[in-house]
């Protein structure tokens, strides 16, 4: 679990976040939703310890990250696996060395056991025969999951993802929403994504936070998000029509 | 515009003593620092051979063409070859050289891991990004000098074939040239300022790439203004360490 205590970020005058408060839930898919400049990456990028909140609290099951030691600090990182939105692989590397990167540069594990694991999680994600190819040689969903693989091959707590699937077709979209998930249940992992695809919040929408100008606007489940009658969540969510004929149909059989 | 060159000239720094901060793991250096041995100094022998051999003809040959008056002695064209070689054309002319292709290669590397967020993926895992990226180039670029000994010893080659066989002189006399008045202190000299272009070499390149911001297209222009701020300072520090050391 993560909890959130009114965190506050500012650039120079401009105030990105201005006090959220939050709980990021254990084995759930937390998602933060908002409009294009609303915060969603400073916000996690301020999880992420990237950025450092001006006031407020970040902990991770109690440990409160700004009050930690440098140790204590390097041991949560490696309970940390992240997602970029750009995959962000290392593209001197196959797709083997990628993923067992974090194994080699924090643990003492052998060569023989590091492989067993890297293996393991390649075939986790559905990745087969492509371990010794190079990203560029990746569809952008393979680089995903390789992405994907990477983060949680050193089995993280904490899994944060940057907009998992911007820049796929909604198909593979949906395959990595639900991946993503799968993973989050068969590990209890606390994870965070952070989207403004509305396929994503009906797929895998445990929890949402949604984000307006850097105010937490509203919470919920994506059973709650069709029923609110939040204006800005309205507005953001119904914003095409196909969503506003959906918002419709599902009331009426609610009804 | 002054301030901003200042703060510039500020976070240079700090980049170098971040650089030392937080070692990465013994293991995985090692494999680094092969690699930007293999990248930076085995990758760029072939063209400072080339360049050196022919640099080092052409400087035999004009020299011979200026010494037209019969009483000055031929043995004078090995004695400017070799001055001309070790002092500046080897040492400073090859870093110029170096600053475009090593120093190209290392900021568009660097660079293009900035933007693909590669950089924000090491900060992440807790891996000291400077350390990871910029320890493996400075102590492959302890080799550096090696590459500079080479390129004299083919500039010197070259201005001696180019003599001897081009009809300018014959051997004996250049080579007593060679041996004459033959100064120590400026092979010290001449390898104080590799060993110090090194460094500039390795370090400004990477401040360039580390610290880019935007897209694809910023790699490219990152690139070309890191050329230029290497090759000037190479050239300033160059006049300063010799008003140093030779005056
Ligand atoms: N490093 C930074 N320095 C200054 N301002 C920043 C920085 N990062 C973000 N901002 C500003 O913070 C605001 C929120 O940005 P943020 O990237 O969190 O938006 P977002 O919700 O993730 O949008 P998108 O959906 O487009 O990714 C923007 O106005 C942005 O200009
Ligand atoms: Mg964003």
């Amino acid at each position: 679990m993560i909890e959130v205590k009114n965190v506050e970020k500012s650039f120079g005058d401009a105030k990105v976040l201005k006090g959220i408060t939050t709980t990021f839930e254990t084995g759930k898919t937390n998602l933060i939703i908002g409009q294009s400049g609303s915060g969603k990456t400073v916000l996690l990028k301020s999880l992420l310890g990237i950025h450092t909140p001006d006031k407020g609290t970040i902990a991770f099951d109690g440990r409160i990250y700004t009050e930690l030691s440098d140790a204590d600090k390097r041991e949560l990182r490696t309970e940390i696996g992240m997602v970029f939105q750009g995959s962000a692989l290392f593209d001197s590397m196959t797709v083997e060395e990628n993923v067992g990167f974090p194994l080699k540069m924090f643990t003492t594990k052998s060569a023989a056991e590091i492989k067993e694991r890297v293996n393991f999680v390649i075939n986790r994600v559905n990745l087969q025969n492509a371990n010794l190819k190079k990203p560029s040689e990746l569809s952008g969903g393979m680089q995903k999951r390789v992405a994907i693989a990477r983060a949680i091959v050193n089995n993280p707590k904490y899994l944060f993802c940057d907009e998992p699937n911007s820049g796929l077709d909604p198909k593979t979209a949906i395959v990595i929403d639900n991946l993503i998930q799968e993973i989050t249940k068969e590990y209890n992992i606390t994870t965070v994504i952070n989207t403004h695809d509305m396929n994503s919040v009906m797929e895998i929408g445990e929890k949402i936070v949604f984000l307006k100008e850097g105010i937490l606007a509203w919470e919920g489940s994506k059973k709650e998000i069709f029923k609110t009658d939040n204006e800005a969540v309205v507005d953001f969510v119904y914003s095409s029509n196909l969503f506003k004929k959906i918002r419709k149909a599902q009331n009426k059989e609610d009804e | 515009m002054l301030v901003r060159y200042l703060s510039q000239i500020g976070r240079y720094f700090l980049m170098l003593a971040e650089i030392f901060r937080k070692p990465t793991k013994w293991s995985v250096m090692r494999s680094l620092i092969f690699k930007e041995i293999d990248d930076l100094i085995i990758d760029s022998l072939g063209i400072v051979a080339f360049i050196s051999f022919f640099v080092g003809g052409v400087v035999a040959i004009q020299t011979a063409l200026n010494l037209t008056n019969p009483l000055i002695p031929k043995y004078l064209i090995g004695f400017a070859t070799r001055q001309s070689i070790i002092l500046e054309f080897a040492p400073t002319f090859i870093s110029i050289i170096m600053a475009g292709k090593m120093g190209s290669f290392i900021t568009s590397s660097i660079g293009t891991m900035r933007v693909t967020e590669q950089i924000d993926a090491l900060e992440v895992m807790g891996v000291n990004s400077l350390n990871y990226l910029v320890f493996p180039k400075l102590i492959a670029l302890l080799l550096y000098p090696f590459v500079i000994g080479i390129a004299m010893f083919l500039g010197i080659s070259g201005g001696f074939i180019a003599s001897v066989y081009g009809g300018f002189g014959n051997s004996t006399d250049f080579i007593s040239g060679l041996q004459m008045e033959f100064i120590p202190f400026h092979i010290t000299y001449a390898f104080i300022k590799t060993f110090v272009f090194a460094l500039i070499l390795a370090t400004i390149p990477s401040f360039h790439g580390y610290y880019m911001k935007g897209g694809a297209l910023e790699v490219g222009k990152a690139s070309t203004v890191s050329f230029v701020w290497t090759s000037v300072t190479i050239i300033l520090v160059n006049y300063i360490l010799t008003q140093l050391l030779l005056t």
